[in-house]
């Protein structure tokens, strides 16, 4: 493992694999904030060339946190293919970028790869990859999943229909959710944030959608984004969720900070299998996005790129329906502008599928930055050839109850139209029934009404 | 706005460019010809903020108009907008863009001194010198001088059951929106169930975590901490609150029970504000916060 070398002149020495793996990031304002991030544009690309001849053994047995100081690390290797591992553990990781990019590794190959790969290793092969490398290497991957209905199956594009209430009002989120369902937004599933954090509010807003759901015959989920113990104790209560969503992050201290842990969403697995109405095999959701350790100060150092993609390697272990990435929502201290937002987007969305994760992607901005609506709607343009497996559906984009933008109704129909995709197999099928969406996916003069749910 | 109106702008934008590149044109070709002086009328564009869009519903036809129009009317989310093949329509756009523009342009400013006169705050600021360090370091606007801290000390009562913080945080709007109907609430709840209060003032560029350090300076067992949200596009004014027991520098956030979305479009400010003081009673009572309050 050689940590050196010599580049336009200047000779550099890179400390350890965590001192690599930050300057070779693209400029991120929390590598900037932490300090850590590379001082020259030379230095930027001096990391990159020493880390390109580092090898996936080298990455995985020097994790950027220890084995025996962190649960996330352990998660990582524990969740290994030792087999498959063993396979890649001495190509370097120049040499794995290409092997992604090559026409003769099939979409297969690369799938069956997935569990050689810990957080390090996506995320370093990531930062040796150019935006259209990080569409392309993504575009081959394919990650289909089930809970009640399928999502993610190749020529389909999925949405979750996110009609928030800034009152957890039953019915203002009703009609968002009714609007939405008539653009064809809600495949993926019907999920609500709620304000208020308790059993009878997650409950009350699961009722409200299973009976909108049963009444019109939707084949979809049901998630309530409260905490996974709340979700927990409101599915103890009778409620109808379909699966269990929680926020998760790629340290142990984060982790810790959201109140989650290995051994809880083992304890949510296993009360799902039971109880939720998702048969699953896939019965969890899981929340990430570049920032979150770093903006609770539980980062341990490391970049917030690697650590995106050690949460990926955490979320894994547990069999995801969905991980829905919201690089963007935090803000300026993580990710400064549009740029850089719109970089993170893709990395997270490539580190996701090459470690095997149905990825949905949520590019976002919040209103204390200078990212733009333009921004927003280039990342969401790119992730679509990319082949993100889902996106948001928010009325107009605009959460009113979580305060940011993010993907709109209309921005799921035109995806759609313009990638040639069409919703989950049975959604489209009820679509059709509805009279809302004609067999190529494109949207019937009937859609955009909310009322014919109210007739 | 009806659509005739929205018609006429449109279609008077467009014959405006049309005449300035026919002006054009005729200049660049023809000597002979004097351009011709665009034709300017009196009046204005309508005010497309003034619009409340609440009480639209623009689907042409819809299914059931009167209960889509009670149920729409109801809520903050932009519904019943329709479409331009699978996009906005162009004043549904231009709606958004005008109130995207007043949350940015809110994030900048700062609340009036005046305000906090009349709440009877004083202020003091974290380790931030300016919006962009605000923005860009959220450890300093957690954290305070050595002589902020003094000061604190000399003019705050110490170790009181609650502690009440008001900071700007991402909105001065929601500070000044919110700040005389809430604090006054809040108050009055906390000295009828006869709890110690301590000294109540304002911090300038603060983060959540501001309240730790302060909890610790002051020894105050509950710390609630009134907080400017970042704005949405809704409403510039919404509140948060943030409330510890026993709050310490490096407390998860698992520990901090919050009240969010407090302003006049969600959770009405003097209303929460008699729930943050049964909350911190409770709070009190059960010496725990945050997930540990099992209620």
């Amino acid at each position: 493992m050689k940590l050196k070398t010599t580049l336009n002149g200047s000779s550099f020495a890179f400390r350890d694999i965590k001192d690599v793996l930050a300057k070779a990031n693209e400029p991120k304002s929390a590598d900037r904030f932490q300090g850590i991030a590379a001082e020259t544009a030379t230095e930027r690309v001096a990391a990159k060339i020493v880390l390109s001849e580092l090898t996936v053994g080298d990455l995985t047995e020097n994790p950027t946190i220890p084995y025996e100081k962190d649960e996330v690390t352990r998660v990582n290797i524990d969740g290994l293919n030792r087999p498959m591992y063993e396979r890649f553990k001495n190509m370097t990781i120049g040499g794995l970028r290409e092997w992604i990019l090559d026409h003769k590794t099939t979409t297969e190959e690369l799938c069956r790869a997935s569990r050689a790969f810990t957080g390090e290793v996506a995320a370093a092969v990531a930062k040796l990859m150019s935006a259209m490398d990080l569409v392309y290497g993504a575009s081959k991957i394919v990650r289909p999943t089930k809970c009640i209905t399928e999502i993610g199956l190749p020529g389909t594009l999925s949405y979750r229909c996110q009609a928030n209430s800034p009152t957890d009002d039953l019915s203002d989120i009703l009609i968002g959710v009714m609007e939405g369902l008539s653009y064809g937004c809600g495949d993926a599933c019907l999920g609500i944030n709620p304000v208020t954090d308790d059993a009878e509010t997650t409950k009350r807003i699961a009722d409200g959608l299973w009976d909108l759901v049963k009444k019109n015959g939707v084949p979809t989920q049901i998630t309530v984004l409260s905490h996974i113990t709340t979700q927990m104790q409101a599915v103890r209560n009778g409620a109808p969720l379909s699966m269990f969503f929680q926020s998760i992050a790629g340290t142990q201290a984060a982790n810790d900070n959201f109140g989650v842990s290995r051994a809880l969403l083992e304890e949510a697995y296993d009360l799902a299998r039971q109880s939720c109405t998702g048969l699953g095999p896939n019965l969890l959701y899981f929340e990430t996005g570049q920032g979150s350790e770093v903006s609770i100060g539980a980062d341990n150092g490391v970049d917030e790129m690697t650590l995106e993609a050690r949460t990926y390697g955490f979320g894994r272990f547990f069999l995801p329906f969905m991980v829905n990435n919201v690089s963007g929502f935090i803000g300026p201290e993580t990710l400064y502008d549009g740029k850089e937002m719109i970089r993170a987007n893709l990395e997270d969305h490539f580190m996701g599928k090459l470690m095997g994760l149905p990825m949905g992607m949520a590019p976002c901005y919040t209103n204390h930055t200078s990212i733009t609506q333009d921004d927003q709607e280039m990342a969401t343009a790119l992730l679509a050839m990319a082949g993100a497996n889902y996106y948001m559906g928010v009325p107009l984009g605009d959460d009113v109850m979580l305060s940011y933008q993010d993907t709109s109704f209309h921005d799921d129909a035109t995806l759609r139209e313009l990638s040639h995709r069409l919703p989950a197999p049975e959604f489209h099928k009820w679509m059709m029934k509805m009279e809302l969406m004609d067999e190529n996916g494109r949207l019937t003069p009937k859609a955009g009404d909310a009322s014919i749910f109210l007739k | 706005m009806n659509e005739s109106q929205l018609k006429e702008i449109i279609m008077k934008t467009i014959s405006e460019l049309v005449t300035a590149e026919q002006g054009k044109q005729d200049t660049g070709c023809c000597t002979t010809c004097a351009p011709a002086a665009p034709h300017v009328e009196d009046g204005e564009v309508p005010d497309l903020s003034a619009v409340d869009y609440r009480q639209v519903i623009d689907v042409p036809n819809p299914a059931n108009r009167d209960e889509y129009l009670r149920m729409r009317s109801h809520t903050v989310a932009r519904l019943g907008v329709w479409r331009a093949g699978p996009r906005y329509r162009t004043n549904t756009f231009l709606r958004f863009r005008a109130d995207h523009a007043v949350a940015m342009d809110a994030v900048f400013t700062d609340v009036p001194d005046q305000v906090l006169e009349e709440a009877g705050l004083f202020s003091v600021t974290t380790m931030c010198e300016n919006k962009d360090m605000y923005l860009t370091r959220p450890d300093l606007g957690r954290r305070f001088s050595d002589e902020t801290i003094a000061e604190l000390k000399k003019r705050c009562k110490m170790n009181p059951d609650v502690q009440i913080i008001v900071s700007d945080g991402l909105s001065s709007t929601s500070v000044t929106a919110n700040i005389k109907d809430i604090l006054p609430s809040i108050l009055q709840g906390l000295s009828s169930a006869g709890v110690s209060v301590g000294t109540p003032f304002f911090v300038k560029h603060g983060r959540v975590g501001a309240m730790d350090a302060i909890s610790e300076a002051l020894g105050s067992k509950v710390t609630v901490i009134l907080l400017g949200e970042r704005p949405g596009l809704a409403t510039g004014e919404s509140m948060s609150a943030y409330m510890t027991y026993g709050g310490y520098v490096g407390i998860p956030e698992a520990n901090r029970t919050v009240v969010s979305n407090i302003h006049r479009g969600g959770t009405n400010p003097a209303e929460a504000g008699a729930f943050i003081a049964e909350l911190c009673c409770r709070m009190l009572k059960e010496k725990a916060s945050g997930l540990d309050l099992k209620v």
